[in-house]
């Protein structure tokens, strides 16, 4: 089936999520309407409560709406059962965490090979060993395939994170604070990483608290109380590559202006 | 054809592989938890090898008596409030004995039996020992062999012959290494030529040796040793198992017509009945084996208690792994399975261990008991089962825990 390019692969009509906590309701959102086209790169902000993280839970297939309804990739989500959801998370989505989440003690390799191990139908163990290895080396990690995670960085950790996400070819990467827990430098890397493969035609939207982060997209949708309070196209995008460019140079001035 | 191959056979082995990954970082914990159910199984294989080792000894204890045998004591004499105990009472009689074995045909051959202890003295040496006098029958009927000689004839018996059999133990304290065929040996100043030895029997029932004994002829005993006209017991061996109660039951009623009980009056005599003391000791050693197996069995028990436990610390600990697999698409099929197959293969590694080491255990009871422990095939197909049935039972609720977690709980957890 041939999809119109105009097609979006997310499209959020009048999405409401409301959480029941004993006597009190909670509104974590309400009434949101978004569209995501293919080749996208949309950052999602806000402060705590403003309820982007359950926005971003909907996206992920991770949790229904109350109401409202979702399409992604022309897939009605509100109506699926758990075990569809995992299927649709396994197949369309790739997921990027604030604090990585890899399995402790294993490898990288394992870690990447994971969603694979969920795919229907089965991908041969040699198959899966070689896409893994492929795109550890994509994202430059192709030297540490046997490594642990407790045996390497937080940048490094999250690139293998990356490579997990993009190893079953998703339609979408969901990314929740990817550079929370890592350095200016590393951070910039790894926004280096997205908008490469952003430029190479993957989907992506990313939540963050972070301006200077949210500032590498192509689009920002700000939220508020459950709410989008703006959606704008970002016009005074950030490169990683001037960046890191900027960065250098303002180290060496340092370095210049020690006796 | 393909998918279904891959659903039914490809990914549990899939899911099979990734809970061995998970055990196997987790050297120390998975050897720890099967330990519980090691000690179950091998104290389960151990001990009903013992016990079965213990029943099997008796049980042959009980069969070296003789084939079935039918033992008929004197009564216990009551003398003013003082029991004598069995065979001292003056009831039994050779008439007794003769009439037995021409009257009941069930009965295939009798021994009177009279005993007296005495010195025994040869070769310059003497040792107190067990006389007997019995009948040619008496080595058939209590499925004795002699390791040399041979046993005294009818016609020996019939004239009060000087002729004995000897015991191993009483030939080796009076010959020591010499061969004591033909040799002469002297009772109460009557001289006993040796014509046969006795095979060795070892301990009987009661912990008595006995191969510490001089058999002669009954009629020697009677007139030239003691002179006593009552026997001690009858020795009786009836043609078949089956027949061996109605021939308890005529030996009963010939001897209290032959001794003029009146109806209500006590039997004077006693008999033992091989077969009765099989059962008994059968069962007995039954019970016991099954209590050392119940003992055992609960010991399993803790060690499937301790899977369990483990692997619900395991659930919990492992809580952001279950969100990461679920994250990436792992269905809560897969999770279930996954700690499922973690559980059981902790309990079927232990059960194998388990019964490696109770065969082990079993053979070195088997060194320092005077029994040999038997392994039963029974007991390891079933603390196998057990095990396996422990892995699914005990390990079935945490994983079940495990696949109902909420994904984005799972992610959060710390």
């Amino acid at each position: 089936m041939n999809m119109p390019a105009t097609q979006p692969v997310i499209q959020l009509r009048d999405v409401a999520k409301v959480y029941r906590t004993g006597e009190v309701e909670v509104h974590a959102v309400r009434r949101v309407s978004l569209d995501i086209q293919r080749g996208e790169f949309v950052a999602v902000m806000g402060a705590s409560g403003s309820g982007k993280s359950t926005l971003m839970n909907i996206l992920g297939c991770l949790d229904r709406p109350t109401s409202g309804s979702y399409l992604l990739d022309d897939v009605n989500v509100s109506g699926l059962s758990r075990g569809q959801l995992a299927t649709l998370r396994n197949r369309k989505l790739g997921f990027v965490f604030q604090s990585f989440n890899l399995l402790a003690r294993t490898s990288a390799l394992e870690n990447v090979e994971l969603p694979m191990f969920y795919s229907k139908p089965l991908i041969r163990l040699r198959e899966q060993r070689a896409r893994a290895t492929v795109a550890l080396q994509k994202v430059g990690l192709g030297d540490r395939l046997g490594h642990h995670p407790s045996q390497l960085s937080g940048g490094q950790q999250q690139r293998i994170a990356i490579a997990r996400a993009l190893v079953n070819e998703p339609e979408l990467v969901l990314a929740d604070e990817p550079t929370g827990n890592l350095d200016s430098r590393t951070s910039i890397e790894i926004m280096g990483f997205f908008q490469e493969l952003n430029d190479s035609g993957i989907t992506i939207v990313m939540v963050t608290h972070e301006l200077d982060i949210a500032s590498y997209c192509k689009r920002i949708v700000v939220m508020r109380d459950g709410e989008v309070l703006s959606d704008k196209l970002n016009n005074e995008r950030r490169l990683a590559d001037s960046e890191r460019a900027a960065l250098n140079e303002a180290e060496k001035k340092a370095d210049l202006a020690k006796p | 054809m393909k998918i279904l191959l891959q659903a039914v056979f490809l990914r549990p082995l899939l899911t099979a592989m990734i809970a061995l990954r998970s055990l196997r970082r987790n050297k120390l914990r998975s050897i720890l938890t099967a330990l519980g159910i090691i000690i179950g199984v091998a104290s389960v294989v151990a001990m009903v090898a013992v016990g079965n080792g213990a029943q099997a000894r008796i049980e042959g204890q009980v069969a070296a008596l003789g084939q079935n045998l039918l033992l008929i004591f004197a009564g216990n004499r009551h003398s003013g409030g003082v029991n004598s105990g069995l065979g001292s009472a003056s009831a039994l009689t050779l008439a007794d004995a003769r009439a037995l074995s021409t009257e009941i045909v069930d009965i295939v051959a009798t021994s009177p039996e009279i005993t007296t202890t005495g010195q025994a003295i040869a070769n310059g040496r003497n040792w107190s020992t067990t006389v007997a006098g019995e009948s040619p029958d008496y080595l058939k009927i209590r499925d004795w062999k002699l390791s040399e000689g041979s046993m005294f004839t009818d016609r020996e018996v019939r004239s009060s012959a000087k002729v004995a059999i000897i015991g191993t133990k009483t030939a080796r304290e009076l010959f020591g290494p010499l061969d004591p065929m033909g040799q002469t040996v002297r009772v109460q100043n009557m001289p006993f030529v040796i014509i046969g030895v006795l095979a060795s029997k070892g301990a009987g029932m009661g912990g008595q040796n006995q191969d510490d004994r001089l058999i002669i002829p009954y009629t020697t005993v009677m007139k030239r040793l003691t002179g006593d006209k009552y026997l001690r017991m009858i020795n009786i061996q009836v043609a078949s198992a089956d027949r061996m109660d109605s021939a308890q039951q005529q030996i009963t009623n010939l001897l209290r017509q032959r001794h003029r009980l009146s109806e209500g009056r006590d039997n004077d005599f006693n008999i033992l009945n091989q077969k009765e003391i099989a059962d008994t000791v059968g069962s007995i050693s039954e019970i016991i084996t099954m209590m050392l197996g119940a003992i055992a069995g609960m010991s399993l028990l803790v060690g499937g208690i301790g899977i369990m436990n483990i692997m619900l610390v395991s659930v919990t600990e492992r809580t952001r792994e279950i969100g990461i697999r679920v994250a990436v698409g792992a269905q809560a099929s897969d999770i279930l399975t996954q700690f499922l197959i973690e559980a059981i293969t902790l309990s079927l590694l232990g059960g194998t261990i388990g019964v490696l080491s109770g065969i082990g255990l079993s053979k070195l009871v088997g060194m320092f008991a005077d029994f040999q422990a038997i392994v039963s095939p029974g007991s390891i197909v079933l603390a196998f089962s057990v095990s396996f049935a422990i892995g699914v039972f005990f390990g079935f609720y945490p994983a079940r825990k495990a696949a109902k977690l909420d994904p984005i709980d799972a992610l959060r957890y710390e």
